[in-house]
């Protein structure tokens, strides 16, 4: 399409221009794009605390900031990344975004609740960086009692707040997103048809409406035992700090699949892109996805091996949490499966799915040895740990949601992005992230603890090279974030469909009109059809291909 | 109700999958909010079970009198808010406007109840943190059972006050007359969330007020 | 299901659940037995919920799916319920209280903390 031609068609981004249209839209689409913005920019809250904790970690002495501001840097960092940054981070972007374009819709079922989660995400953001502000939390993103709740003397209060406000805005867009997909289906757009994107999104949501509440209550039990000195946790008054870890890790382990499980459907639909062939066995990977949420919620002791839980119910625990590996297991064969014979091409997107396989496969493996509960008892609370979920979430989530983000810029945005920076940018974060983190491994292997902002000498030589690895990691950051903005002015116009690809949104010009299709769409063929016909790339402005 | 009906908002292709979707939401929050409530519940449950003689002697205290009349109230306002969405169904403008007010009136006087006891919780100095005095057993464990006591009836309360401007809120479009046949879909869902609230409480009356009382 | 048919059930339901609430009132004055008290009290609470779902938020008449949502709902509160109470259970209660791993009701808690 000519960028004329461009100029004259009118869609979501041009339809209406002013700030009052962005923050009253009800477009799903540009709540995507709200999204996008806030969520880098807690991104980058969370990424410079963690960089003063690998500045503070160079050297063996604690020289660069004192043990309780350590204490709220770790604590920033986890708060940030992972009720701000990771658990928002695909479904509100790239799910709000696609989910009504895969399936043929015009909007999400709620699109006023949709703007209402945003504003509360915003809402609990801010409120958490004003705690963060007004001299900070240090309880650790835990928030295990006692501490938090009668001894710290930090903003524990108002950082539980931001958290829970937060927490109805993920509700609300699991709920939404589940609706969506139950009623808002195209003509043809039956269950087995729907992309793996939404299946994994639709798991997502189940743990989204399940889970969350669980740990609002949590939360809000330590804000009440501070206010009101109420003692449920208490072991004073006979009260028990270990059942706020039964109600914490309730949600929080399952929210770890809240940020794997988009991430997983991410790298479904690039797989089958750029390998141009159909996911092996797609039915075992969308059911797989709902094993995934469901096993998920059966092993959250395993938070809690050494915490006073009881040792049976601990074996339980261990038991279960080798049975959740298997549906991940599966998944990582039948995208190995998937690659086998395909016609492999390594754009940038495929590079960060490739790597998302290999890495989150080395954090899965690892989550098994910590789920052998005689490993655990040694390497709990120490480096192994953080080793071992950096390498799912950095690793996996944030690999794929750049894996994403870059799939669908040209849909999202109409432009193309520079595919020789972009490239280096996924090598130069693959290489960065492990120089961080794999040295981490070893280190919690010998028994360096977590959440130590000293540590012995013999271990600097390893956090050095971690150090490194993070500030060349964040470089790999720093790169997308720069030709991103750049391609919005100056990279090249893209077309419906630049990467040929199956699936509605790429039916549909770029970026897309409001109502995203000029005619509901009605679906006749199976998802990545690579195999049976070319998808078509160009098609007149207005005119919209049935599928 | 025709594909023109001004209240079929423009993503949905027709009424009925307006309705559904909407229904669906409604449950799916509702959903949320056991697993809400049910983190308190878990929490009493692991207390009473381990303190249940103290937990009995604190529940004592409590008036089985007030919390009864509480639950026939609730009761009440669960029968006026079925026929005030019946109403709406029907079509029947005074009805709607009669039972949601019924409703609201059975609700606020629930409150009144309820903040009636917690006011002679405060002169039998029960309320932990606040020169909290218990002589029938271990003080601390009495301090749990209140606690308890007071977040879950609490956070029921402030669920019940939720619910009373959700219905102020639908007394005043029905009396302009906002609601029929073809579109009662508020009426209905507020309906679905009164019920909810007046099932935790039948729960929470059973498990708060009846512990040990032989 | 015509109007006066919904509005019988209604009064029927509500009747049901008075009476319900009357007997369970009556009946915790009456010692049953250790955990029979509270095993009827709760069995009792649960038909009368039942009730209010099945009839006054017409479950009874809803879609498949609504019964989807409410059984997960449903269940999931039963593993959050079991497996936390599994722990409690088969905790090793030797010397202090039944929650062992707190100190002693009454004792002072205020010492260093144990966990590493």
């Amino acid at each position: 399409m000519s960028e004329a031609a461009m100029e004259r068609r009118l869609h979501y981004l041009n339809v209406s221009y002013g700030v009052k249209s962005w923050l009253f839209t009800t477009d799903h689409k540009r709540i995507a794009w709200l999204y996008l913005l806030s969520i880098t920019f807690f991104f980058f809250i969370g990424g410079l605390a963690a960089t003063l904790l690998r500045l503070e970690l160079l050297t063996p002495q604690g020289d660069l900031v004192q043990a309780e501001t350590y204490n709220k840097l770790f604590t920033m960092h986890g708060v940030m990344m992972v009720f701000f940054f990771l658990i928002p981070s695909i479904p509100a972007v790239l799910g709000n975004f696609l989910i009504p374009m895969m399936i043929g819709a015009r909007d999400l079922a709620f699109p006023r609740l949709n703007l209402l989660s945003w504003y509360l995400y915003m809402s609990g953001g801010l409120l958490t960086i004003g705690a963060a502000v007004a001299g900070g939390v240090d309880t650790g993103w835990t928030f295990y009692t006692p501490y938090s709740s009668i001894y710290s003397n930090s903003h524990v209060v108002l950082t539980v707040c931001g958290i829970f406000i937060n927490g109805f805005s993920s509700i609300l867009t699991g709920l939404n997103f589940i609706v969506t997909v139950h009623k808002m289906r195209a003509p043809g757009m039956t269950w087995f048809r729907l992309p793996l994107f939404v299946w994994s999104h639709y798991a997502t949501s189940i743990i989204f409406i399940l889970g969350t509440p669980v740990v609002a209550i949590a939360l809000a039990l330590v804000a009440l035992e501070r206010i009101f000195r109420l003692g449920i946790f208490d072991p004073a008054l006979g009260g028990d700090p270990i059942l706020f870890q039964h109600l914490f890790w309730f949600y929080s382990h399952p929210a770890v699949y809240i940020m794997i499980l988009p991430g997983m459907g991410v790298v479904s639909e690039v797989i089958a892109c750029f390998s141009r062939k159909r996911i092996f066995g797609y039915s075992f990977v969308a059911f797989a996805s709902l094993g995934i949420a469901v096993l998920g919620f059966l092993v959250w002791g395993h938070h809690m091996f050494v915490s006073g839980q009881s040792i049976y119910a601990g074996m339980i625990f261990s038991l279960l949490s080798m049975l959740v590996a298997i549906p991940s297991a599966i998944k990582v064969f039948n995208w190995t499966a998937t690659l086998y014979k395909g016609s492999i091409s390594l754009d940038a997107p495929m590079l960060y799915a490739l790597g998302f396989i290999g890495l989150f496969t080395i954090g899965g493996l690892t989550g098994i040895f910590l789920a052998t509960l005689a490993i655990d008892i040694h390497v709990h609370d120490t480096y192994f740990i953080v080793a071992h979920f950096h390498y799912i979430m950095v690793g996996g989530a944030v690999m794929a949601y750049l894996g994403g983000i870059h799939f669908w810029w040209p849909k999202m945005t109409g432009r193309l992005y520079p595919e020789g920076w972009a490239r280096l940018a996924a090598v130069t974060i693959f290489l960065g992230f492990n120089l961080t983190f794999f040295p981490q491994f070893v280190l919690g292997y010998l028994g360096m603890p977590r959440r130590y902002h000293a540590y012995p000498p013999e271990f600097q030589v390893l956090n050095v090279m971690s150090t490194a690895g993070a500030s060349i990691l964040a470089l790999g950051y720093l790169l997308p974030l720069i030709y991103l903005i750049w391609s919005l002015r100056y990279g090249r116009v893209a077309g419906m469909n630049p990467w040929r690809a199956t699936g509605l949104e790429w039916q549909t010009p770029s970026p897309p009109p409001t109502d995203n299709f000029e005619k509901t769409p009605i679906v006749t063929r199976e998802p990545y059809d690579y195999a049976r016909a070319e998808p078509q790339s160009e098609y007149a402005p207005g005119e919209v291909e049935h599928v | 109700m025709s594909k023109s009906h001004p209240r079929l908002l423009h993503h949905f292709d027709d009424p009925e999958q307006q309705l559904e979707a909407s229904q669906s939401g409604m449950w799916l929050f509702l959903v949320t909010e056991i697993m809400f409530f049910g983190g308190m519940f878990i929490g009493y449950t692991v207390y009473r079970e381990a303190y249940f003689e103290v937990f009995a002697h604190a529940s004592n205290h409590l008036s089985v009198w007030l919390g009864g009349i509480n639950t026939a109230v609730l009761i009440c306002s669960s029968l006026s808010m079925a026929m005030a969405v019946h109403s709406a169904h029907q079509g029947q403008r005074r009805k709607i406007v009669f039972y949601l007010l019924l409703t609201m009136v059975l609700g606020t006087a629930f409150l009144g109840i309820k903040f009636t006891e917690y006011y002679h919780k405060y002169g039998e100095n029960l309320i932990p943190g606040l020169d909290f005095a218990f002589k029938e057993g271990n003080a601390g464990q009495a301090a749990i059972f209140y606690s308890f006591y007071f977040g879950m009836t609490g956070l029921h309360a402030l669920h019940m006050i939720i619910g009373l401007g959700l219905l102020s809120f639908l007394a005043v479009q029905a009396a302009r007359g906002r609601f029929s046949p073809l579109y009662s879909t508020p009426v209905e869902m507020t309906g679905l969330y009164w019920h909810f609230v007046d099932i935790v409480w039948i729960f929470l009356f059973p498990l708060l007020y009846l512990v040990g009382r032989h | 299901m015509n109007a006066e048919k919904m509005i019988r059930n209604y009064v029927m339901v509500f009747v049901a659940l008075l009476v319900l609430t009357a007997t369970t009132t009556a009946v915790a004055f009456v010692d049953l037995g250790a955990p029979w008290n509270t095993t009827l009290a709760l069995g009792i609470a649960v038909v009368k919920a039942s009730l209010v779902v099945l009839f006054f938020m017409h479950a009874l008449y809803s879609r498949p799916l609504t019964w989807v949502f409410l059984g997960a709902g449903i269940l999931c509160l039963i593993i959050l319920f079991t497996f936390t109470l599994a722990d409690y259970a088969t905790r090793d209660n030797v010397g202090a209280g039944p929650l062992a791993g707190a100190p002693a009701a009454g004792a002072s808690a205020r010492t260093s903390g144990t966990t590493p």
